[in-house]
């Protein structure tokens, strides 16, 4: 399988080999057929039918028998995640493929997609498997990329815990001028956080978003926008601050085991971020009340343009017209943005007429077109 | 939710789709005509593929042996048409204008958004590969399933398992194409046609700039709403970063038939519409009125024609209102059989005394605009409604002329004293400059740009 090598990236502290899982989504492409192990998910158990097997593609028959959607993933004993199956909805069978190789593992469901719930041993034996074939350009691009991960998150932190000071000294004025930059470095990793599931709802749901049952629960940086925006003061809102504070460290704390897949984790993710950009920001649904949208819309861009700087130099040998178009399309994007720039940021979402919103629009489907073509670019 | 539902979970959607997509299509508006000849195909249990080796109704039944032929066998009359066949892409003019009309349109304007002509070219081929696939019931490019899971698929896939449906894909280039902003964007200023002026503002024309010009348009037709926007989407899907949508149109009903053969279809007043149009088999009226020739002054739209579009809305709650004696007066003709005031039968030539002055049909014929004629290829169109209660209704007017100073603008000034203007506003409006049909390895815009 042409994506095997990718998993090899033994320069990052672990690897999620979910690309295989998404070649492998048909018996027999790569899975050898028949072999199947038959895995049974249910709310509280996980049945795997064998637990030794040769290294190599494996192939996990995974049937969801529960009634929440349910998360396959399989780790090492320390719990690093090699590969993660997300989205198996109830009564659904999914195939899903890993390349291991020798040692010892774990097989865990995850009913309600935690992270969390039981987990079989798995032991791994022969010579087959991932082994040293990874493109080493696309290692480093991955280890790097966690670098930047990081530091955008120690960025947001910085600048989060300035504006929750601003919040709980009651200062609206400077809170209000502190909202848009505290969100800038999580916008440009937005889809990497996401994958701590859990914390993304707690500090970045919109309010129109939510059910009504988790209304009560609402909190992040939205309520307080609305707070500071459409109701002028953030009295009673101090918890929130905190609460902002504690989910963006707890996500620190998380990242230490973030494994990063060149294809899955950065080509998908910046895609994901131009689709954040063309539904959420492009309309001004993302900052409903503060009209910060085009500060978020930076943010994206630029975590999309830091994946495709850092793997570029793949792009260009593997598909020397979608570098192009990329390279001229990020250029078009970022152009035009600059039109908006005022002082340290951007002007109100609020101001920017609907001729020129649909410019905006049609610049990110220029961008996002062919940015979705970069996953199988760099898989190739 | 990062790697979700990229996975194939299995199963077949080009098998398991097929019944879902043609029973939506079928139930969404709920408008498909069973034309003579067509009825009872059993068109829908066939892939699309295998539907392409058939060429009309008549091979169906135990013509097997076809089904491995790639390229459509046309059936260009309607006399052999069913309403799942396919209409060949390449000839001498664009298929889409004497075409027998189909059942359903998506019409798209598009802006080109980039200054660099190769570009333009470039993607001019690729609409010309999508669009020769697609009129053929052939997916975009690799198709929409079976490539690389990590990808997303060349098609959007929303066709598969339907049969050609009689696609047509028919381009257009707008004045802006030409020049825009005093601006020669492409560096074909001088190959701007006579005959494709900037329309003149019409009494009562209440114009929104948003459902209007364009630089390039694209009249997608088919006898399948889904066949027809799925052309579209694929078509600007493929253009993005060189030509952004700005304006598109659907129409569920056609107003007018270049088959006066068939039962001459209903416009949203309840009327019979195009009893004269140019038929699609008048070969000397099409090259005189219709087709371009070089000699009119641009050689490249030699076999093209002029495209004039007006999204007319109707007044529909006050037409109905209207008394029936007042309806008849407004047309020209009597609602039930279509025939002309003072006639019997609907093909019966019209005696244009015996009708009001103000009469559409007599403000509009031949006889009162020096002879000329266009050919009419409308659609009934309803955007629900319009937040006062009113439907959002009317026809989305299409005609094809040779030259629309002497053809549309002409008549339609003729029509500033239209009875029928009470009942209608125009409120979008197109020109475009159709090209001559693509030759086997050609593409769209060749004549022009090559």
């Amino acid at each position: 399988m042409r994506s095997s090598s990718l998993l090899a990236l033994a320069g990052v502290s672990a690897l999620s080999a979910s690309l295989l899982a998404a070649c492998g989504g048909d018996d027999g492409d790569g899975g050898k057929g028949g072999d199947a192990v038959k895995v049974t998910a249910s709310d509280s158990a996980c049945e795997v039918a064998k637990t030794e097997l040769p290294a190599g593609k494996i192939t996990f028959k995974v049937l969801n028998k529960g009634s929440q959607a349910n998360e396959f993933e399989i780790l090492r004993p320390d719990g690093k995640i090699i590969a993660e199956r997300e989205n198996i909805g109830p009564g659904t069978t999914v195939n899903f493929v890993v390349n291991l190789s020798a040692g010892d593992y774990k097989a865990l469901c995850s009913a309600g997609q935690t992270g969390k719930g039981p987990s079989r041993d798995i032991k791994v034996t022969g010579s087959g498997g991932a082994a040293g074939t990874a493109d080493p350009r696309l290692t480093d691009a991955a280890s790097e990329y966690k670098t930047f991960v990081l530091a955008q998150v120690d960025d947001t932190i910085a600048k989060a815990q300035k504006f929750a000071d601003a919040v709980k000294a009651g200062d609206v004025a400077k809170a209000k001028e502190l909202y848009a930059p505290s969100r800038m470095g999580w916008e440009t990793i937005e889809p990497v956080a996401e994958k701590f599931g859990d914390i993304d709802p707690k500090i970045d749901a919109r309010e129109a978003d939510l059910k009504p049952a988790e209304k009560a629960d609402w909190s992040g940086w939205h309520l307080l926008e609305k707070a500071l925006w459409k109701d002028g003061s953030v009295k009673g809102k101090e918890q929130y601050a905190d609460r902002l504070m504690a989910d963006l460290k707890n996500l620190k704390g998380q990242m230490a085991t973030l494994a990063i897949d060149p294809v899955n984790d950065m080509a998908h993710g910046a895609k994901e971020l131009l689709d954040e950009v063309a539904t959420g920001k492009v309309t001004g649904e993302e900052e409903a009340f503060s009209h910060t949208d085009l500060w978020d819309f930076k943010g994206n861009v630029d975590g999309a343009k830091k994946v495709y700087d850092l793997l570029r130099p793949v792009v260009r040998q593997k598909d020397a017209q979608l570098a192009q178009d990329l390279d001229e399309n990020f250029a078009a994007v970022e152009k035009l943005l600059a039109k908006y720039r005022k002082g340290d940021g951007y002007v109100s979402y609020d101001t920017v007429p609907a001729a020129e919103r649909k410019s905006l629009g049609d610049a990110v489907n220029a961008l996002g077109e062919p940015l979705s073509k970069l996953a199988g670019a760099v898989a190739k | 939710m990062i790697g979700g539902g990229r996975t194939n979970d299995g199963g077949s959607p080009a098998a398991g789709g097929e019944s879902v997509a043609r029973g939506a299509a079928a139930g969404a508006g709920g408008q498909r005509t069973d034309r003579p000849g067509a009825g009872g195909t059993p068109s829908g249990r066939m892939s699309r593929r295998r539907m392409l080796g058939f060429g009309g109704a008549s091979l169906l039944v135990g013509a097997a042996a076809g089904a491995g032929i790639d390229r459509a066998v046309a059936a260009a009359d309607e006399g052999d048409a069913t309403t799942s066949s396919a209409v060949p892409f390449h000839g001498p003019h664009q298929a889409g204008i004497a075409t027998p009309v189909q059942d359903r349109l998506h019409f798209a304007a598009f802006d080109v958004v980039t200054g660099d002509r190769a570009k333009l070219v470039r993607m001019l081929k690729e609409w010309t590969a999508a669009a020769a696939a697609m009129t053929a019931g052939r997916p975009v490019g690799a198709g929409a399933v079976g490539g690389p899971e990590v990808s997303p698929p060349d098609d959007t896939g929303e066709a598969l398992g339907l049969p050609p449906s009689r696609l047509t894909l028919t381009i257009g280039f707008g004045p802006t194409l030409f020049e825009k902003d005093g601006k020669d964007r492409f560096g074909i200023r001088d190959r701007r046609p006579a005959a494709l002026v900037d329309l003149p503002h019409f009494p009562g024309d209440n114009l929104d700039p948003n459902r209007s010009g364009g630089d390039i348009a694209v009249q997608a037709c088919a006898d399948d709403p889904q066949v027809a926007v799925h052309a579209i989407r694929n078509l600007a899907r493929i253009g993005f970063g060189v030509v952004a949508v700005r304006w598109s149109q659907l129409g569920f009903g056609k107003t007018s038939s270049t088959t006066p053969d068939a039962q001459t279809p209903r416009n949203m007043f309840g009327f019979k519409d195009g009893t004269r149009n140019v038929a699609g088999t008048e070969t000397s009226a099409l090259d005189q009125h219709i087709w371009a020739a070089g000699r009119d002054g641009a050689d490249w739209m030699a076999g093209g024609s002029y495209l004039v579009a007006r999204r007319i809305r109707m007044h529909i709650e006050t037409w109905d209102r209207a008394s029936l004696g007042e309806q008849q007066d407004v047309i020209g003709r009597d609602k039930n059989e279509g025939a002309p005031i003072g006639r019997r039968r609907e093909h019966d030539p019209v005696d244009l005394p015996r009708l009001k002055p103000t009469a559409h049909v007599r403000l509009a014929h031949p006889d009162s605009n020096g002879g000329t004629r266009i050919l009419r290829r409308g659609y009934s169109f309803t955007d629900g409604s319009d937040g006062l209660g009113r439907l959002d209704a009317g026809l989305f007017f299409i005609a094809f002329q040779r030259d629309p100073r002497t053809g549309f603008i002409r008549i339609q000034n003729n029509l500033a004293t239209d009875a029928m203007n009470e009942y209608i506003q125009h409120v979008g409006s197109g020109i475009y400059a159709c090209p001559p049909g693509v030759r086997e390895g050609g593409h769209w815009g060749e004549t022009l740009f090559g």
